[in-house]
């Protein structure tokens, strides 16, 4: 088949479908912004979602947004509270699922934004923001990668957002959405639960750098319906966040 | 904005019976240049980009440049490209900070000059979680040496942090974890009105607004507008900032640019990138500090340089009211 659709409009959808109607998504930058409103426009009419500015939603932005701070997700807003606020419901247990990057994972599903190593010299990562607070404290976690083997790591150099660890009082990473597939992270080991079409079991082994399950009969990633496409190219018209090379970067 | 008719004869009863009443209050109007020379000191703490995306107070950021303040602290929360400028400007000595970057482009380069190469000088880094550095301007702004809380457990951020400590439940619940309190000597910030009292309105977007000026010792209130105090008597519910609080107002239309400021400014995308590419090297980070910064006295001539089509562009010129709320008594 040929891909009418790129791997980030993929992606974005495999976001969208951790979310359940009703549920509160602590909702993260750049994929989840869009993942949020497809769901909302799609299966799960009933989410609400939280930004870490402060921002309570219950619809989509109006318009294109580069940051959960620009002017069209705040117009129509339900409230907009403090930092606090929201990362007081976070804390108090009220969030189902929170979204999150990171630049390097290893099998427990800690992530490092902070700091690590290239060819022996130090390289700064620009931290948590909210990152560290969403790993902590969702109901669980939807974690969005780049799928590279030095990204994928036996052991991060620092754990800016805990994944699983003896002693967890609730949540943890459930998901991992990669450039490759979607895999489970809820027993504390990553196993494939669907791979992007086209991907081989071997390429997501050589990208990976720990042991990973892939069954045999993994399925393939469910591709994006033309419905979930229109709303995510009407979201994102210029495919900043969605085309192939996402612009500038 | 329209601040003449609703408010005509708000002010004719009660005012005008106990006249004698109204304390002569001060004026705390000032230029920007004189607020940073006045209220911003070498080695000062300071808060500012709280409103995360939006209303970040680059006209301030670029004044401290151009004023050559030195050895300062930066908190905030995620601070966009603002502490990477004063960064890679050499104006800081420690950041307090849960990330720092450029949230369009990601990698803030002057930061990590600083941080890994120590150009133009060594910073110290404090990392935080966003929350963590709420709950340490909530304690400050509470009055209290510490909050405690569950974020960050299992975690680096919190190991060995001089700021978060573990603390046991006096009520014998689990080990929590205790985030000192943080006061800033100085909160700056961006937002839409004031009086010049510097009662303060400020919609949209908060972040810890609210926290940084409540903790900090003195706070400096940048405005869209100045408005007559009927204004903000009209809605208190919007006032985020009691005047008492504040330490100097400074009316500087565009000052968040290019930040954007709900119902005055768009999100002007483009110098977030621009600033991320020539920013990967010293000497273009120079080149846009010339340019932007050093060749230009003020905002002013900031906007001047920016052009009437791109401040056109910019310039919210919809409007979408909020209902009015009632206020009789």
């Amino acid at each position: 088949m040929i891909a009418t659709y790129t791997r980030r409009e993929l992606m974005v959808v495999a976001a969208a479908r951790e979310i359940r109607d009703g549920e509160v998504v602590f909702v993260g930058m750049r994929l989840p912004l869009l993942g949020f409103g497809l769901a909302k426009a799609t299966h799960a009419p009933n989410a609400v979602g939280l930004f870490e500015n402060g921002v309570i939603r219950d619809r989509p932005a109006e318009a294109f947004i580069y940051t959960m701070g620009d002017p069209p997700n705040i117009a129509g807003a339900v409230a907009c509270l403090g930092l606090n606020d929201v990362m007081s419901l976070l804390q108090q247990g009220r969030v189902d699922v929170g979204f999150i990057g990171g630049a390097e994972i290893d099998p427990q599903g800690n992530l490092n934004t902070t700091r690590t190593s290239s060819g022996g010299s130090l390289v700064r990562l620009p931290g948590s923001g909210g990152g560290g607070d969403i790993a902590s404290l969702a109901g669980r976690t939807v974690l969005i990668m780049e799928h590279e083997p030095r990204r994928f790591r036996e052991r991060v150099d620092y754990i800016t957002s805990p994944g699983h660890f003896r002693g967890r009082r609730r949540g943890g990473p459930a998901t991992l959405i990669t450039t490759l597939g979607v895999f489970d992270l809820s027993e504390g080991a990553v196993r494939a639960s669907s791979l992007h079409p086209g991907v081989t079991p071997e390429q997501v082994r050589q990208a990976t750098g720990f042991p990973i399950t892939i069954d045999d009969h993994v399925p393939a990633t469910a591709v994006p319906s033309p419905d979930e496409l229109a709303y995510v190219r009407q979201a994102d018209p210029e495919g900043f966040w969605t085309g192939d090379s996402m612009k500038s970067r | 904005m329209d601040c003449g008719s609703p408010h005509v004869g708000l002010t004719d009863g009660v005012g005008a019976r106990f006249a004698r009443l109204e304390s002569p209050l001060t004026d705390k109007r000032r230029s920007l240049r004189d607020a940073i020379a006045e209220h911003v000191h070498d080695g000062d703490a300071i808060a500012l980009g709280l409103a995360l995306e939006s209303g970040i107070p680059f006209a301030a950021v670029h004044e401290l440049i151009r004023q050559q303040r030195r050895d300062l602290t930066l908190i905030g929360p995620i601070s966009d490209m603002a502490f990477d400028q004063l960064i890679a400007a050499g104006t800081v000595a420690k950041v307090i900070a849960a990330w720092v970057g450029n949230v369009a482009g990601g990698s803030g380069y002057g930061f990590r000059r600083a941080y890994e190469q120590g150009v133009p000088r060594r910073i110290v880094m404090e990392d935080h979680s966003n929350f963590t550095v709420g709950l340490a301007l909530k304690a400050a702004a509470m009055g209290l040496p510490y909050l405690p809380t569950l974020t960050g457990i299992g975690g680096d951020i919190v190991r060995g942090h001089p700021r978060i400590r573990p603390v046991d439940d006096p009520f014998g619940g689990p080990p929590l974890l205790a985030v000192g309190a943080l006061k800033p000597d100085v909160a700056i910030i961006h937002v839409q009105r004031a009086d010049a009292q510097g009662n303060t309105h400020l919609w949209g977007n908060l972040g810890l607004t609210v926290e940084a000026a409540y903790a900090a010792r003195r706070t400096i209130v940048i405005c869209e507008e100045v408005v007559p105090d009927e204004v903000i008597r009209s809605d208190p519910n919007r006032t985020v900032i009691p005047g008492f609080l504040t330490t100097a107002v400074v009316e500087e239309p565009g000052g968040a640019l290019p930040s954007s400021v709900q119902g005055y400014w768009r999100r002007d995308f483009e110098p977030f990138l621009r600033y991320h590419r020539i920013s990967r090297s010293v000497e273009g980070f120079q080149a846009w500090l010339r340019e932007w910064v050093l060749d230009l006295p003020d905002r002013p001539a900031y906007l001047r340089h920016m052009g009437d089509a791109a401040l056109e562009r910019l310039r919210v010129r919809d409007r979408r009211l909020a209902a009015a709320a009632n206020f009789a008594p």
